[in-house]
């Protein structure tokens, strides 16, 4: 019988070489040269737009061309009297962008522009009794901000500040079947939701929760025919699970189990040749969220020109490592 | 451009829109305009009706005004952006403050959902006016709307299952169950809520487990090449005392599979994994059962599944190295880095 896959087909008209001066250029411009409408609409997420394009920016050795100090203002504006931090000025405050901004402080080793207690105890606020967290005051529950809440809090050494026993229970209940993870417990696995978990997990030191052999071979049955990856079963290859999927087989020492020369084709092919950028896919408009997570993906598949990045934060590995943090990985 | 002497929704419709520095209801109320603070981080060009509505939007916040014409405000403001968290949360201040019926509510957020099916902010909304009203009536059918338009939408799926573990509406979930596998065998998310189901209600019993293996069997017999179906089998023999491979008619679906020349990868990974068991078995002949299984792996590596070919040379050698020392098991190699 036929058998029938979600795949795209690759073109030899798409890009093959990287093309690292021109995702500096379209990282830079984004937000001057944008179109109005795009910018409204991504007002909600400016926060970890700022982060995506920082850290494609260090990882490419073009951070000197983003004023830091117009950032750091923002930053310091952006944080609530709770101590939460928000997407943009006069948005509420929520774990997702207090994480953002916590990541592009510690790069800029400007952690004491916010007031760091409050922050904690804002993350701290946010944890359920049965140990998961929510990403604002209005209870929405979900693995992304466990791995968010502890994230946070490990880049500012206060771990220890939260439950991280009743954390870890909690992303463990959201287990499957399959070894992977989903978004609460009993939902489907879904490998940005793995990366939280295995993220959570790894910045903790509780990794031997995972059946690291059976999550691996789930992992890397995402990848298609096209060399690109998915991130359910039956479903199309995108940019952003080159990275979810590749962050967390390398936090399992199983990043080798994906065929590597025809991931890095896929992603190459993404790039647009005109403006720089990575799309979801071949021939889609570039974004931010797709050029970060494409550089970040190259960079764990050993691309030279682009610095090492760190699986579990998602940062270049040099600010991890000042910061005295080791997050725990697997090794085969 | 004409003044508006009435907030009624109709006067704005597309071609009429009155911005809101020009209607007279909110001649009171002064615009905030976005303040990105000394360096504003790009230089902002907001369109002319999306800057008038959020102006008037901070000027409310900012107030904290909770009235009627706030909340029509909100319901433009979420028009133009329905990702915008603050907005949502406004509204909800705003619909608590006055009161509201929330009937209607749920109908206008159900309009929100049918146009933007992966915004969390809209079903959070959702989720939220359902638990102030305690009432599930309209949810299976929501989901169900969503659900056929995009069969593994994991918004949809989420509030679903909190729909069903909350308000204990399990009873007729395998029916729909089987309705999308019977349109979608390939479908993930109708496996993965089967589980969910299962493990909900009856628990996997001895008798449960022998019904969803027939019911898997079948189902791959018909796709063997079918990812999905493989995971739940594996996730069924996770409770039956035999293990993967001790299972009678799982072992005859497989072997048979097998003889007609059947080589999908998922069948031959199966077999691996039933071999390997037999390995760890006292009665099983061992030798055969890892020659079996070596020679699966090589024709997975070399013929079969070659995109994955580093991961089937590690199974291989790490069942050879079990053989020589069968107290290691497979995940007892992993150290931490």
């Amino acid at each position: 019988m036929a058998t029938l896959m979600k795949d795209i087909i690759l073109s030899s008209s798409h890009p093959k070489e990287l093309l690292l001066q021109k995702h500096a250029d379209f990282i830079s411009s984004y937000g001057v040269n944008k179109d109005e409408y795009e910018y409204c609409m991504t007002e909600y997420l400016r926060m970890s737009g700022v982060y995506w394009g920082l850290t494609a920016m260090e990882l490419i050795g073009n951070l000197e061309r983003i004023n830091k100090q117009e950032i750091l203002e923002f930053i310091k504006l952006c944080q609530d009297d709770a101590g939460g931090i928000g997407a943009s000025v006069g948005h509420d405050p929520h774990l997702l962008y207090t994480l953002s901004a916590v990541q592009i402080l510690s790069m800029y080793d400007a952690l004491d522009i916010v007031n760091v207690d409050r922050l904690v105890q804002y993350v701290k606020s946010l944890q359920q009794p049965d140990g998961s967290f929510c990403g604002d005051k209005w209870g929405e529950v979900d693995t992304r901000f466990s791995f968010c809440a502890v994230a946070c809090l490990s880049l500012l050494g206060k771990l220890e500040e939260i439950d991280v026993e009743k954390a870890v229970e909690f992303v463990v209940s959201c287990m499957n079947f399959d070894g992977g993870f989903g978004s609460r417990p009993g939902s489907e696995s879904h490998a940005g939701l793995i990366y939280c978990c295995l993220g959570m997990l790894s910045i903790t030191g509780h990794l031997h929760y995972v059946d690291a052999d059976l999550l691996g071979w789930w992992l890397c049955e995402r990848q298609l025919p096209s060399g690109g990856l998915n991130g359910r079963p039956e479903k199309l290859p995108d940019v952003c699970y080159s990275w979810w999927v590749l962050a967390s087989l390398r936090i399992l020492g199983r990043l080798h189990w994906i065929r590597r020369e025809s991931l890095v084709t896929f992603v190459l092919a993404c790039q647009d040749p005109e403006t720089g950028g990575f799309s979801d896919r071949p021939g889609d408009l570039p974004d931010p969220f797709h050029t970060i997570f494409g550089l970040a993906a190259l960079s764990l598949l050993g691309e030279p020109a682009i610095k090492p990045v760190n699986p579990t934060y998602c940062m270049p590995q040099h600010v991890v490592d000042r910061l005295g943090l080791r997050p725990q990985k697997l090794t085969l | 451009m004409a003044e508006a002497d009435s907030s009624s929704e109709e006067l704005y419709d597309e071609t009429n829109w009155v911005l809101y520095k020009y209607r007279v209801d909110w001649k009171d109320v002064t615009p905030v305009p976005q303040d990105d603070g000394p360096y504003p981080i790009v230089a902002i060009v907001y369109s002319e009706k999306f800057q008038d509505i959020y102006d008037y939007f901070r000027a409310v916040l900012k107030s904290s005004e909770k009235s009627e014409r706030a909340l029509q405000l909100t319901k433009d403001a979420l028009d133009l952006n329905p990702a915008n968290y603050t907005v949502w949360q406004y509204r909800r201040e705003i619909l608590k403050h006055l009161n509201k019926d929330l009937i209607p509510e749920l109908q206008y957020v159900k309009e929100m959902i049918e146009d933007n099916p992966k915004n969390y902010q809209v079903w959070h909304h959702r989720r939220i006016i359902v638990e102030w009203l305690q009432d599930p009536a309209y949810e299976l059918s929501l989901t169900e709307t969503i659900l056929s338009q995009d069969s593994k939408n994991y918004h949809a799926w989420q509030h679903r299952q909190w729909i069903i573990r909350t308000f204990k509406l399990f009873q007729n979930e395998l029916q729909y169950v089987n309705q999308l596998l019977d349109e979608d065998v390939r479908n993930n998310s109708a496996w993965n809520q089967r589980y969910f189901v299962i493990n909900n209600t009856t628990g996997f019993k001895p008798d449960v487990v022998q019904q969803e293996l027939m019911f898997t069997l079948d189902k791959i017999k018909t796709v063997s090449n079918n990812e999905s179906a493989w995971n739940y089998l594996r996730g069924v023999l996770l409770h039956h005392d035999g293990g993967i491979s001790q299972d009678q008619n799982v072992r005859q679906v497989c072997e048979e599979l097998y003889s007609s020349g059947n080589r999908s990868p998922f069948l031959l990974a199966f077999l691996v994994d039933m071999c390997e068991e037999n390995m760890e078995r006292d009665d099983g002949d061992k030798e055969e059962s890892l020659r079996r299984a070596l020679q699966l792996c090589d024709v997975l590596a070399n013929e079969y599944d070659t995109i994955r070919r580093e991961y089937w040379n590690y199974m291989a050698r790490s069942l050879a190295q079990r053989m020589d020392c069968p107290e290691r098991e497979a995940t007892g190699s992993t150290k931490t880095d």
